[in-house]
């Protein structure tokens, strides 16, 4: 026995060499995609150390001082702490709770649009924001919010007085979710629709005849459909929950709100590289990142809990 | 089907509200169309306006002229086109080896690739590597560091996975080197997931000002969506569009005006991809959700 596996792994090791060199073009092909991984993500992951660091340029991250926690407790104990947390929190919090149904219902209601060429073009014009860039969404939100823009103007035959919406710390999470949904949620209702379309018509018909309702239908047919979808789409938005977009926050912030729109992800940008404290703002955005995977671990585990053991791993 | 009163009268609702959805979609896109071509006096004091007198094409002159659009138009082209022929071309060398059936190391090398989904080393590790490498400044850093997604190379993995593995064996056997297999019978049937990965990655540069606000201090480098955060959000009036013996009234419509006409411009390359492309777009998402 023993000596027939001592001689299986020696005629393994020595074939895995063979079988590289003669197949070493395949590694090659690899090769550009490990370099560029390994400099840009993996390098990075190891650069995080200067969040321990007190980060000197002139001796590099490798050789500057260790500092231990020193800057996380400075970050966790600083005034702007509870609010820039709770911001952050929030804005992800409320995206997510309100806008992960909205995909869904559309995809419903669009599943009941039975001409092939409405649902199309329904569809197309649904998508269509998807491509539209992150400045240009804020330059429309600021032109059409804006004291003398449309929707002001639509307000006035309502009120006295325009309503400055961007500078209104109030209104920063409502304008956020709102045109986030107005972008997103058409194409996120893809996966769903195409789902809901893989439905056995005669399911349906089989139902009607014994009598279900259109609700009763969508409720015992089409929604068990999107159910699994639903699990890991949900686990991988709430996984991302801290990790909220910098660039769309970044652009709506005014000098007005921003009790309300300072996000981690923006004050990481801030004082790192407005204000040049590497290692910081490095500290601040590996605490962000810490929380993200806690936080994907956590969700993962409720939904199998409630999903009858289906999680996303 | 035959339904019932109530679903008759559900379905009635769901017409509507559906109408009403794509309408709440469609009016902001063509506000910001027919504002584009109005006279920005008008504009300020009307509104929109559908009398042709009140019509002008100025707002697209005026950017026309605009050095700094303009240069920011190709400067957009240039980075876009490099971003999606890098990404394209890394992605999908590096899927098919992991797709070929008994390739030694697809587990480790997949783990490899997995690892940088969850974790990343954050805004300014990254930094400091494009940094140090002296890429500050250059195209590299637009190009580089977002060139590899392990998305993408999950994407061409699946579709290669899905290519009849007989053509491979017949070709191996008649002494086919795994070189002139990949160009002479994968490449040419992977035209479609080419094309997906390659159209990803040239809107999602295209739309993107963040790589380009923190690697590129060089102004004269900037792509159009930081010119367009200039003039749309920051309401900076470039250099050089407006004579300086203009009042400032005369600065503030114009700066009006080219606000829509610039919106447009940017969006031109995509509204006329749009529907021609829409299908690639979404097999693209159908054949990730696969996995």
């Amino acid at each position: 026995m023993t000596t027939d596996s001592k001689t299986n792994v020696f005629h393994k090791k020595k074939s895995l060499f063979q079988y590289m060199k003669q197949n070493y073009m395949l590694y090659l092909f690899l090769a550009p995609a490990i370099i560029l991984t390994i400099i840009f993500k993996y390098i990075p992951m190891y650069g995080s150390i200067i969040a321990f660091k007190d980060f000197s340029p002139m001796k590099g991250i490798w050789a500057s001082d260790w500092v231990g926690l020193e800057h996380f407790t400075k970050f966790l104990t600083s005034p702007n702490f509870g609010d820039i947390f709770m911001n952050t929190l929030k804005l992800s919090v409320y995206g997510l709770v309100l806008g992960f149904p909205v995909p869904i219902i559309l995809a419903l209601m669009l599943n009941q649009v039975k001409r092939a060429s409405i649902k199309k073009n329904i569809q197309l014009i649904l998508y269509a924001p998807n491509f539209i860039s992150v400045v240009v969404i804020t330059g429309m939100l600021f032109i059409f919010l804006s004291p003398t823009g449309p929707i002001n103007t639509i307000l006035s035959f309502f009120m006295d007085n325009p309503i400055s919406f961007m500078s209104d710390p109030d209104a920063f999470v409502s304008i956020y979710i709102l045109s986030g949904i107005w972008q997103g949620a058409g194409w996120a209702s893809i996966i769903y629709v195409a789902a809901l379309s893989n439905v056995d018509p005669q399911l349906h018909d089989a139902a009607t005849i014994d009598g279900a309702s259109l609700l009763q239908r969508v409720k015992h047919i089409d929604l068990p459909t999107l159910k699994p979808m639903m699990a890991v789409l949900f686990i991988l938005s709430a996984g991302g929950i801290m990790g909220i977009g910098f660039e769309k926050a970044y652009l709506m912030q005014t000098a007005m709100n921003i009790p309300t729109s300072e996000i981690i992800a923006t004050y990481v940008y801030k004082v790192g590289l407005q204000a040049g404290d590497y290692a910081y703002s490095s500290a601040v955005g590996l605490f962000n990142s810490i929380i993200n995977v806690i936080l994907l671990v956590f969700v993962n585990y409720v939904v199998k809990k409630l999903n009858e053991g289906e999680g996303l791993y | 089907m035959n339904y019932s009163k109530k679903d008759r009268f559900l379905l009635m609702i769901n017409k509507y509200v559906l109408i009403i959805a794509t309408l709440i979609i469609l009016l902001p896109l063509l506000y910001v169309l027919l504002a584009s071509f109005l006279e920005p006096n008008v504009l300020l004091s009307k509104g929109i306006s559908f009398n042709p007198d009140d019509w002008s094409v100025q707002g697209y002159v005026k950017i026309l002229q605009n050095e700094a659009i303009i240069r920011g138009f190709f400067y957009s082209i240039l980075y876009s086109v490099g971003f999606a022929l890098v990404t394209v071309i890394v992605s999908i060398l590096a899927a098919y080896p992991l797709s070929v059936e008994g390739f030694r190391g697809t587990k480790v090398i997949m783990i490899f690739f997995l690892i940088t989904m969850f974790f990343s080393g954050g805004l300014i590790p990254t930094y400091l590597v494009v940094k140090d490498l002296g890429m500050l400044n250059s195209i590299w850093a637009i190009i580089l560091p977002g060139a590899i997604s392990v998305w993408n190379i999950i994407l061409a993995r699946t579709y290669f996975k899905a290519i009849p593995k007989e053509l491979q064996e017949a070709a191996k056997i008649d002494g086919a080197s795994d070189l002139l297999i990949f160009f002479k019978i994968i490449l040419p049937l992977s035209k479609p997931i080419i094309f997906v990965l390659a159209l990803y990655a040239f809107v999602g540069q295209w739309n993107s000002y963040f790589d380009a606000m923190i690697y590129l201090e060089d102004a004269k480098l900037h792509p159009l969506q930081l010119v367009l955060r200039s003039i749309l959000i920051q309401n900076e009036v470039q250099p050089g569009m407006i004579g300086d013996q203009l009042a400032m009234a005369e600065l503030k419509k114009m700066s009006e005006m080219i606000k829509y006409s610039s919106i447009i411009l940017s969006s031109l390359p995509l509204i006329i991809m749009y529907p021609f492309f829409q299908k690639y777009f979404e097999k693209g998402v159908m054949v990730g959700s696969i996995k």
